[in-house]
């Protein structure tokens, strides 16, 4: 009934996170972020993991790099097991021959995690030459081919222009082609389009496509945004509070809900074929990390809740293909057996 | 647009809007070229209803909310108030109406001064309204809370003891205080949790049923705007490039920058194929703003007219407006 022992096929396994617990100390208050969160990406796969603000999917991202700061932060509990290692139990020198060359992430403003005083061309060649031993004039060219591949047009000229030259759409897809730099095997995107317009949106999402099935890498992609992951994601897990609510994929998320926070957001969504209709809202708001309820996280907000609720921390239950929701009280509802 | 008989149903009427702003260069600060922030819009709201402006970032959508309630002098244009032509009023002139019309905007921690507890910021628009006594303000302010979903005895705490969402509560309840029957809601929601979001498009919509508000509604969320507006007008680059109702955007869009922003939306049902985007944004040329079609560098259907003529903005259809030639010719 537990996750753990879902079947699955380990050689297609890319990379697994489990259990993992990172906790941020302030004074008295310890506010867990992330509090026993475990997910898998493929190989070849889009994940998204899609919740809202303060639900732990960044701090989960910055975990697999080793980019929580310590202190506050502290991984407690877990393992991220890549390429048959546990990337927890590595030293920061063997990490950073991961980061970046195995495992890349893109941050949602690229302004602010562009360097200004670089140019675009210093900036995207840095990861390589720290990764691989090559030739300045080769290292031009693959700048340049890079530039090319995320789809920027005259990128001869565009390596010696500095960040602020660029629009915000051009900047995000440098930092995908410093990312791609070291044709990793797994890109994180963290909210990579939530600064941009919507047509520029949506020529991001493309180009992410279009990576993937080049280069046949994994993606893990982190938004708050229902309508990109119905666009880009094979599957998808639904935080709340520090928990995975629900995974499975698209189809089984958003057809078949099963967690009464997932089914909540889903109804919540404007559209015009809603219009007259009252949108549903989920009441209340997002709990503070650091003064979580008890019990299932989500049970002050449910509809659905049960005395057990309020004093019992919910288990996953299994719909079978893959597709799991924390929420046994839907669960019996259902009359699934175990 | 404009008949006079239909004009007690318009609450309000922009014509023609332009607001240009200076680019200055050098030591001596002189003027080297002009940002035609707003360029020339129109539209109008009727009364109770809501119309929405969408667009991308830096269309101008701002700026025309801050033109109507006349934060910013225009430099062309009217601004028709119930009938009243407000558009040359001075500062003094304008004050009387000021109560008339009121903004909610997007940050709400940014529009609340934190050291100013919820229920004196909510009560100065009392104060202004002319309630003198105090009893009676307090009465008042129990209602506005009330009214917005809040408990009344948050009046006593500070902003930022409120979440977000919370905050754009009271960032309502003060825009209610003086009794306006129009509001501008500037991207209202976009700083909020999707599960928050729900909660103030209905709040919003409640208190237009009960008290038969207006709202001007700019959002980038087309989704939001299909949603909640009767009317949506679409900028792009300082212009309204096609004002329709909701339904007729949504379904028989005409003009190319419409439907390439519709084909943006990235819908919350599964696997809707994102189509190819009509926008080519690196063929975006700057100077395309000098003559003919703004929109014509990204444009799929630009023919060699668009580059010479002034595109007008021309009725297509019963209450359909649009700035494109291609588009009328349908």
């Amino acid at each position: 009934m537990t996750q753990d022992k879902q079947p699955m096929a380990d050689d297609n396994r890319l990379i697994s996170v489990q259990d993992l617990k990172v906790y941020f100390r302030s004074g008295h208050a310890c506010a867990r972020a992330v509090d026993g969160v475990s997910f898998e990406v493929r190989k070849k796969e889009t994940v998204c993991i899609v919740g809202e603000s303060g639900c732990g999917k960044t701090v989960s991202a910055l975990s697999i790099l080793g980019l929580v700061t310590t202190p506050p932060g502290e991984i407690i509990d877990g393992r991220i097991v890549f390429a048959g290692q546990n990337l927890l139990e590595l030293s920061e020198k063997e990490m950073q021959k991961i980061r970046g060359n195995h495992i890349a992430m893109v941050f949602q403003e690229p302004l602010t995690s562009l360097n200004p005083v670089f140019t675009i061309g210093n900036q995207i060649s840095e990861a390589v030459r720290i990764h691989k031993k090559i030739g300045a004039e080769s290292l031009r060219e693959k700048c340049i081919r890079l530039l090319k591949d995320v789809g920027i047009p005259a990128p001869e000229q565009r390596l010696e222009d500095y960040p602020h030259q660029l629009s915000g759409g051009q900047r995000q897809r440098v930092m995908i082609a410093m990312a791609l730099a070291c044709d990793p095997d797994l890109i994180i995107a963290d909210e990579p389009t939530t600064a941009l317009d919507v047509t520029v949106q949506a020529q991001i999402l493309e180009l992410f496509g279009a990576i993937q099935k080049k280069q046949s890498m994994s993606i893990l992609y982190i938004t708050h945004d229902l309508g990109v992951v119905a666009a880009i994601a094979d599957r998808v897990y639904v935080m709340y509070a520090g928990m995975i609510a629900e995974q499975g994929n698209t189809e089984q998320i958003f057809r078949n809900a099963r967690h009464p926070y997932t089914q909540g957001l889903l109804a919540s969504l404007p559209s015009l074929s809603k219009r007259g209709k009252r949108l549903y809202n989920i009441p209340g708001s997002v709990p503070n990390p650091a003064y979580k309820p008890a019990g299932c996280p989500f049970h002050p907000r449910c509809t659905h809740k049960a005395p057990s609720c309020s004093t019992e921390y919910p288990k996953m239950c299994d719909y079978g293909q893959g597709h799991l929701a924390r929420c046994p009280i839907l669960f019996q509802d259902k009359g699934h057996h175990t | 647009m404009n008949s006079k008989n239909r004009n007690n149903h318009i609450i309000l009427c922009v014509k023609d809007l332009k607001k240009y702003f200076p680019i200055r260069r050098g030591f001596l600060q002189k003027i080297s070229g002009w940002v035609k922030a707003v360029d020339g819009v129109s539209f109008e709201i009727e009364r109770g209803k809501t119309m929405g402006l969408v667009g991308e970032s830096g269309c101008g959508k701002t700026t025309v909310a801050r033109l109507i309630l006349k934060l910013l002098a225009l430099d062309q244009g009217k601004i028709i108030y119930q009938g009243l032509d407000i558009s040359g009023f001075s500062e003094k002139e304008m004050r009387p109406h000021r109560k008339e019309m009121q903004i909610v905007f997007q940050d709400p921690f940014g529009s609340l001064n934190p050291r100013m507890t919820v229920g004196q910021s909510v009560e100065e628009g009392l104060r202004i309204l002319g309630i003198k006594s105090h009893t009676m303000r307090k009465v008042r302010l129990e209602k506005l809370m009330e009214m917005v979903g809040m408990s009344p005895d948050s009046t006593d705490r500070y902003p930022h003891e409120f979440s977000g969402g919370q905050r754009q509560r009271i960032g309502i309840a003060r825009a209610l205080s003086v009794e306006p029957s129009f509001i501008i809601c500037d991207e209202p929601i976009s700083a909020l949790d999707v599960s928050i979001q729900a909660q103030i498009i209905n709040l919003l919509k409640d208190l237009q049923d009960q008290l038969g508000l207006s709202y001007l509604f700019i959002s980038h969320d087309l989704n939001v705007v299909g949603y909640l507006c009767n009317t949506i007008a679409v900028m792009y680059m300082g212009q309204v490039m096609e004002y329709a109702s909701a339904e007729e955007i949504f379904d028989n869009p005409h003009h190319p920058y419409t439907r390439s922003l519709l084909a943006a939306i990235p819908d919350s049902g599964p696997r809707k194929k994102l189509e190819p985007t009509l926008i080519k944004e690196d063929a975006f040329d700057s100077s395309a703003a000098l003559q003919g079609c703004k929109y014509r560098s990204l444009c799929s259907i630009e023919a060699p007219r668009c580059r010479k003529e002034q595109v007008l903005f021309e009725k297509i259809g019963e209450g359909h407006f649009a700035r494109c030639w291609k588009a009328m010719k349908k």
